[in-house]
């Protein structure tokens, strides 16, 4: 297996690696994957409740050079965007970006997969969380 | 809260050496294959040009030359595993070897059983042989093995029964370098009047191998993971006490006693033989020689880090195999990281079927810890300095993906990774 520029630059280079805490209501945390089919991904997104603005995002992964790259590039791109923008991006788009080879398209889905639940998680918060905050206040 | 990871920076430079005077990239994938050994290609030269002969043709000197050549490869071989010559039948390589020993012991004794006896973590070169044989009515038993990589010798006994005519286990394996108890298997098959097969391809030329005292009927032998060439390899075929039998799987002129037609590969022949000659004279220094480096491996690297499982036995083991899982680091982005480094995985990404090792997977090791295993493969021109150089940077670039992993957060955490259910399990 060769490993495109942009493979080997994400590999070496991950870009927002890191830990949010899940438990705050801005964060949203989505783990896909399991440990026995190698490969775990886990992306968090912390969001302005004001804009539906992504303003940070970091990421851990258990997987190839491959998925590593594809989860580190995902963070890349849905810092600064919209929850609905970034509900867009598909692992077609990572495929293309990363060149990777057929054999490693599912690890691109899994990343689409981490951001999808990433944004779940954090659209639950949201409806959970405002009836609490607003008494709170 | 953010909290950001510092990630050590892996070195992407391009690099012939490093200070050590370690020459990059290190070969360390010794049981793939070998680097052939200068002193056997030096034996080989005159075997393409000079002395090209058809080592069958009976009437002029050309012949006779090649014909020589053959027979000294001949003795060598026979030397190296206590054979004589006429036992000794040249083939393309183990592979072959293999299907010659498994179908041609089947359809030479199909009277009187169909019963074969094999293990889980055969090559594919024997399971999968033993898989057509199936096709054709043969049943064939496919034994598991113990956590440490042996087969249960218990298990052998209830497996065989008045149908049984071959039993073909590996001597030692191509992962896990684990060495099978082949003389009880040889004793129990020669009671009940079994055949014995092994593919010895990892053990010959690496520890010592005698097939009459180790009651061994059939062993497969490659050039070209003893420091001989590619494409050549031999099998030996008992004649006494038992004697075997075999039909023949490639037809044509009668060479090799009729058991494999086709004209003989000369050089690889001779290559062969002189790579057994080496193996012979040097094995007793080379075997200690290669258990220290492996030996010094492991302790370099299970010094550092934590969560590192060996995979089969330490005891019977080839001297220079080391088979390691590293908990919570995928293989493939190891081997990634460690590119000036050749070595292999027994993750699942790494492989064209997408599943983790089989081998592994036999020894009831998890999958997740299957995805996480490295193979290194010592052999005779890897130097301590190489074994140091990989020992530093397996255990740098497991440092930094350990800091990129969920699972190593969530096992620092506490959080037993048994118990989460993940949301991929369905795969
Ligand atoms: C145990 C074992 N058997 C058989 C083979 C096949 O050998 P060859 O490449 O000579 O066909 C190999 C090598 O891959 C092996 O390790
Ligand atoms: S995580 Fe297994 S191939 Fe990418």
């Amino acid at each position: 297996m060769s490993y495109s520029d942009k493979v080997i630059d994400h590999y070496n280079h991950p870009r927002n690696v890191g830990s949010m805490d899940k438990s705050s209501t801005d964060v949203g945390t989505g783990l896909v994957g399991a440990p026995e089919c190698g490969d775990v991904m886990k992306l968090q997104i912390k969001v302005n409740p004001q804009t539906n603005v992504i303003e940070d995002a970091k990421f851990k992964t258990f997987g190839c050079g491959s998925a590593i790259a594809s989860s580190s590039l995902a963070t890349e791109w849905v810092k600064g965007k919209t929850v609905d923008e970034a509900l867009a991006i598909k692992n077609m788009d990572i495929v293309k970006e990363l060149s990777l080879p057929p054999v490693k398209i599912h690890c691109s889905v899994l990343a689409e997969d981490a951001i999808r639940a990433a944004i779940g998680d954090w659209k639950k918060k949201q409806e959970t969380g405002k009836p609490v905050a607003a008494e709170a206040k | 809260m953010s909290t950001d990871v510092k990630i050590p920076q892996a070195d992407t430079q391009a690099h012939s050496t490093n200070g050590k005077g370690v020459k990059l990239p290190i070969y360390m994938d010794n049981h793939a294959t070998t680097p052939m050994d200068p002193r056997v290609l030096e034996e080989m030269l005159p075997y393409f040009m000079e002395k090209f002969g058809n080592a069958a043709s009976r009437n002029h000197s050309f012949g006779w030359a090649a014909e020589e050549g053959v027979e000294t490869a001949r003795e060598r071989i026979a030397k190296l595993v206590g054979a004589t010559t006429k036992e000794i039948i040249f083939t393309s390589g183990a592979t072959e070897s293999d299907n010659l020993a498994i179908k041609g012991v089947a359809e030479m004794y199909r009277e009187k059983g169909n019963h074969i006896i094999t293990a889980v973590t055969e090559h594919k070169a024997v399971l999968d042989t033993c898989k057509r044989l199936e096709k054709y009515g043969y049943r064939v038993t496919y034994m598991p093995v113990q956590k440490d990589g042996l087969v249960d010798l218990d298990d052998l006994k209830r497996a065989m029964d008045d149908k049984t005519i071959l039993v073909t286990i590996m001597y030692a394996n191509n992962e896990i370098g684990v060495i099978q108890p082949v003389v009880e298997i040889g004793k129990l098959c020669h009671e009940r009047g079994v055949i014995f097969h092994t593919d010895a391809t990892q053990a010959i030329g690496k520890v010592p191998v005698d097939v009459v005292k180790q009651n061994i009927d059939l062993a497969s032998i490659s050039g070209h993971k003893m420091y001989g060439p590619k494409g050549v390899g031999a099998l030996y075929v008992r004649r006494k006490n038992p004697r075997v039998q075999l039909s023949a799987i490639i037809d044509g002129g009668g060479h090799e006693r009729g058991m494999r037609s086709g004209t003989l590969n000369v050089p690889g022949i001779v290559g062969l033989g002189k790579a057994c000659a080496i193996a012979q004279e040097e094995m007793p220094q080379e075997s200690c020689r290669l258990a220290g480096l492996r030996n010094r491996l492991r302790d370099r690297i299970m010094g550092r880090l934590d969560e590192v499982y060996i995979n089969g036995s330490m005891d019977h083991r080839l001297p220079g195999n080391l088979n390691i899982s590293f908990a919570y680091v995928e293989g493939e982005s190891l081997l990634m990281g460690i590119n000036d480094i050749a070595v292999s995985s027994g993750s699942a990404c790494t492989s064209a079927t997408l599943e983790p090792s089989y081998v592994l997977k036999a020894l009831g090791t998890g999958d997740d810890l299957a995805h996480s295993s490295i193979r290194f493969g010592i052999g005779r021109f890897n130097t301590e300095a190489e074994v140091d150089y990989v020992a530093d940077r397996v255990i740098e670039t497991v440092e930094r993906l350990r800091e990129l992993s969920p699972l190593y957060e969530m096992a620092k955490e506490g959080i037993n990774l048994k118990d989460v259910k993940w949301a991929g399990e369905a795969h």
